[in-house]
């Protein structure tokens, strides 16, 4: 047990401690940066560069950013009075701290765990390359085909559901009927409808001519 | 305690604070912070074993988290994408007031 390792494991568990307990969810998202950047340094002790750079690169750079971005658009959601943790709280927490006490005593009791540390084989971004385009070449086609599929489903997801209502505008109907016979006059009639129906001060008086007019144009 | 078992120990913490984020929490985006917790403690347990394990000249451990962390980067577009659609639905992002399936 290194000294590097405790502070790195405390860091790390203690801002994933925070990333769920925080009530500002800003902070949250910060948190949880901080605990990827500390599981990356882990990594990088493990002697696992490619894996820790990789972290850094996907986690702290696309994920954690995307995190704060649905924060930014889901804001204004949680009322300020409201409870941060479900009814049945105590029921995911004795869940979990079952879980925690399981895996620990596994992990504690167990004899397979070899104390010896076997010797140091770097593992070469090069030798990852390879074996990525060799051996592993047709898990990487399905994850490929499965980061386009994703990036097309959240797209479609994310869409506006539906086309939108139109605004609802005095006068929109008799302006649409009016556009479809083609008629210019109609057309100019149908204005001077609008402009009748906005209430508009100085034509209040010529309202009743202009409305006569109106309906036999809808009608043709 | 040797150093394998320090890490699987981390591990299991790290796996336990993201279940119980995302058991307890009402937000949808920290249950979903809760998951990327429990993935990443399934990596760093992978990478724990690829360091001590006998036969550290295979490469399927380092293999196995990069085509893990693809996975998730993936997991967390989607996610999000729909908590977005969740919250333009129902102005919430409440989990527990989500309760229909279709509006």
């Amino acid at each position: 047990m290194s000294p590097v390792f405790i502070i790195l494991a405390l860091l790390t568990s203690l801002s994933a401690l925070a990333a769920v307990s925080l009530r500002n969810l800003v902070h949250c998202a910060l948190a949880l940066t901080i605990t990827f950047a500390g599981l990356a340094a882990l990594y990088l002790q493990l002697h696992a560069q490619f894996v820790g750079f990789a972290q850094i690169l996907v986690y702290i750079g696309a994920v954690a950013i995307l995190i704060v971005f649905a924060i930014l658009l889901t804001r204004g959601a949680e009322p300020a009075g409201v409870s941060l943790f479900s009814k049945s709280w105590y029921l995911g927490a004795g869940v979990a701290a079952v879980v925690f006490a399981v895996l620990a005593g596994v992990v504690l009791s167990s004899k397979a765990l070899s104390p010896q540390v076997p010797p140091l084989a770097e593992i070469s971004v090069h030798q990852i390359g390879d074996q990525l385009m060799t051996r592993y070449v047709l898990p990487l086609e399905v994850l490929g085909l499965l980061l386009t599929a994703a990036l097309i489903g959240a797209v479609i997801i994310a869409m506006n559901e539906g086309p939108k209502r139109k605004k609802e505008i005095p006068g929109a109907d008799r302006l649409s009927a009016s556009a479809t016979n083609g008629d210019g006059q109609a057309h100019e009639a149908a204005l001077r409808g609008l402009a009748v129906d906005a209430g508009l001060p100085g034509s209040a008086g010529t309202a009743s001519p202009e409305r006569e007019v109106h309906p036999g144009e809808v009608a043709t | 305690m040797n150093p394998l078992q320090g890490y699987l120990l981390l591990s299991a913490l790290l796996f336990g604070i993201g279940l119980a984020g995302a058991l307890t929490r009402r937000n949808a985006i920290i249950v979903l912070i809760g998951i990327e917790l429990m993935l990443n403690a399934a990596n760093l347990n992978f990478i724990a074993f690829w360091r001590y394990s006998p036969n550290p000249q295979a490469s399927a451990g380092i293999i196995f988290v990069l085509f893990s962390i693809g996975v998730a980067a993936a997991e967390a577009a989607v996610g999000l994408a729909l908590i977005i659609a969740i919250y333009r639905h129902f102005k919430t992002s409440d989990v527990s007031q989500v309760n229909t399936m279709r509006g």
